[in-house]
Order: C-alpha cells, then sequence, then structure tokens
C-alpha cells in the first residue's frame, strides 16, 4: 500500500482493532496478500459489500410451516433436505442439507465448533453470538446450561442431541409445532419460526 | 473450486450405521476439520454422508481428492468428565473416513 505513516487501515469502518496474535495474523496475511497484488483493497471490500447485502432469509420459516401442515413433505425433507427445500423455490444446490427433527423426546441444536458453518440459503447471515468464541465452546460441552440462557428450558426427559457442524454438511433443525395453532395457515405458522429455533437454540414462539 | 481429481475411497463405504470407531488422535500441524475434543473418542456411525473433498487438501491446494464422510455419534459423559445432563444426550459431529478407525 502506497501510505508511509506507520498507522494501519482497519478494512472496515466497523471492525473492531484486533486483540489477539491470531486476529493480528490475519490482518497481517491480508495486508500481504494485498501488496503482492492477489487481490486489492477495493475487490476486498467490495466482496465483504455482497456478503453483508444478504437479506435475511424466511426461506427457513417456509419449509418449517410447510413440514408442520403436510406429513408427505415432512417425510421427504427429512430424508432429502435439498431436494424439498428447492419444490419450494429456494436455491439449496449450494451446501448438502440435512434437517434435523424435533421430537418430545429429542432437541437438536447445531454449532459449528471450527467457524461458523450455517445454513445461509435458508437462514441468511449467521447471528454474532453464532460466531462467537463463547458460543462454540460452551454449546458442546454446557448445552443444557447455553439453553437455559436462551430461555429453553428442557425437561429431564428431553435428550440433547448437539450437532457439530466440521464438514460440508449443513444443519436446520425442524422445531416442534407449537401447541395451540390447530387450524392454522400456513402462512401464518411460518410467524413463529424463528431463526434460534432452526438453530436450536430456542423453541417456536408460542401464539 | 477445483473438480477433485482423485479418489481415494474405498469403493464402498468402510463402515456401516451402528459400528463402533474411534477418531484418530492424531496431532496435525495444518489445516484439518477434527477438533482437540473429539480426538481419540470412541462414538458410532449414525449416517454415511457421501464422498466430499478432503478440507487438509482445499486448504493448500494440493491435489483434491474425494474422501468418505460420515456422521459420527459420541457421547456426552464420555467427552466431558462430570458432564451436567443426561446420559442419554449426545454429539454428532462429521468426520471424515481417513480420521476413523474401527473400533
Amino acid at each position: 500500500m502506497s501510505h508511509d505513516h506507520p498507522h494501519r487501515h482497519p478494512p472496515q469502518v466497523d471492525h473492531p482493532e484486533p486483540t489477539s496474535h491470531y486476529e493480528w495474523l490475519g490482518v497481517a496475511l491480508n495486508d500481504l496478500l494485498i501488496e503482492t497484488g492477489l487481490y486489492t483493497a477495493d475487490e476486498l471490500r467490495e466482496k465483504i459489500t455482497e456478503v453483508e447485502a444478504v437479506e435475511p432469509s424466511t426461506h427457513g420459516a417456509r419449509v418449517v410451516a410447510r413440514a408442520w401442515v403436510d406429513e408427505d413433505y415432512r417425510a421427504r425433507l427429512l430424508t432429502d433436505a435439498n431436494t424439498a427445500v428447492e419444490e419450494l423455490g429456494s436455491d439449496s444446490a449450494a451446501t448438502d442439507l440435512t434437517v434435523l427433527e424435533n421430537t418430545p423426546r429429542i432437541h437438536n441444536v447445531v454449532v459449528c465448533t471450527l467457524c461458523s458453518c450455517y445454513p445461509r440459503t435458508l437462514l441468511g447471515r449467521p447471528p454474532t453470538w453464532y460466531k462467537s468464541g463463547a458460543y462454540r465452546s460452551r454449546l458442546v460441552r454446557e448445552p443444557r446450561t447455553v439453553l437455559s440462557e436462551f430461555g429453553t428450558m428442557l425437561p429431564d426427559d428431553v435428550q440433547v442431541r448437539v450437532h457439530d457442524s466440521t464438514a460440508e454438511l449443513r444443519y436446520l433443525v425442524l422445531p416442534l409445532r407449537p401447541y395451540g395453532t390447530d387450524g392454522w395457515t400456513e402462512e401464518r405458522l411460518a410467524e413463529l419460526v424463528t431463526r434460534d429455533s432452526m438453530i436450536g437454540v430456542t423453541t417456536a414462539s408460542t401464539p | 473450486m477445483t473438480a477433485p481429481e482423485a479418489r481415494e475411497n474405498h469403493p464402498l463405504p468402510r463402515f456401516r450405521v451402528g459400528d463402533r470407531v474411534q477418531i484418530d488422535a492424531r496431532d496435525e500441524a495444518q489445516h484439518h476439520r477434527v477438533p482437540a475434543y473429539a480426538k481419540g473418542q470412541i462414538g458410532t456411525i449414525a449416517k454415511v454422508c457421501g464422498e466430499h473433498e478432503e478440507p487438509e487438501r482445499i486448504a493448500f491446494g494440493t491435489q483434491h481428492a474425494l474422501r468418505r464422510l460420515y456422521r459420527v455419534r459420541l457421547h456426552q459423559t464420555d467427552l466431558w468428565p462430570g458432564y451436567d445432563g443426561l446420559s442419554a444426550d449426545t454429539l454428532d459431529i462429521d468426520i471424515f473416513d481417513h480420521w476413523l478407525r474401527p473400533a
């Protein structure tokens, strides 16, 4: 870069100053790649803009609501999630998707301990807490405590199944349909399906 | 992403659902996708998840290879001494074939 003064310019204005060794390593590597001409600072900025422009997705909620009202669809979703998601006009081609069904006895919750793997085509960008070191390290070790901090108190006869998304697969939780929603339309049901309930840290909203 | 150039799998999956497996405890300085807490752990195959590109090779741009991927189910009480939950609580993790051996 053409600066001859010593201070650094952050890659984004809202980016906090690095504090750890590895954060600085990342910054140094980025600077070097720009200096060697592999990409320019403007190209990086354009990419950041592009990634951040992704709208919060409602596809996940539509998929869940359909599964709640249509038993056949639910079966297809659990055996071949990619095809079932595409049936609703959502593009899932980029990832190999698995849908995890909550039951009255099993509660599923998803984490990526190594980074922040997340079903973006269905849920949009991951929330900040999903990417935090605290969530990633604590959810695998003390899932019930973490769930309770999200307000999710599981009865003692409900088994917790944590899914660590370490490879190419992406996971979406199919939450339990809330009581008191008999006869509701798909559109109305979809409003109860929160992002957090599809990560598995909460249940679906109650009417 | 470059198309896979090599296939280093057995023609059929080495493991079936329900098989007991141990995750390799080897340490690797280079990028890999097995978190430390899972190394050396014994679990059962919950699903055979098809073939995917080996992450170690993707990271370093060397010749790509397809590897079979498995979902391995571990018990929380095996993972964490003093685990505060049900003995039935589990953790599923996706592990490539070359990190697994029969147990």
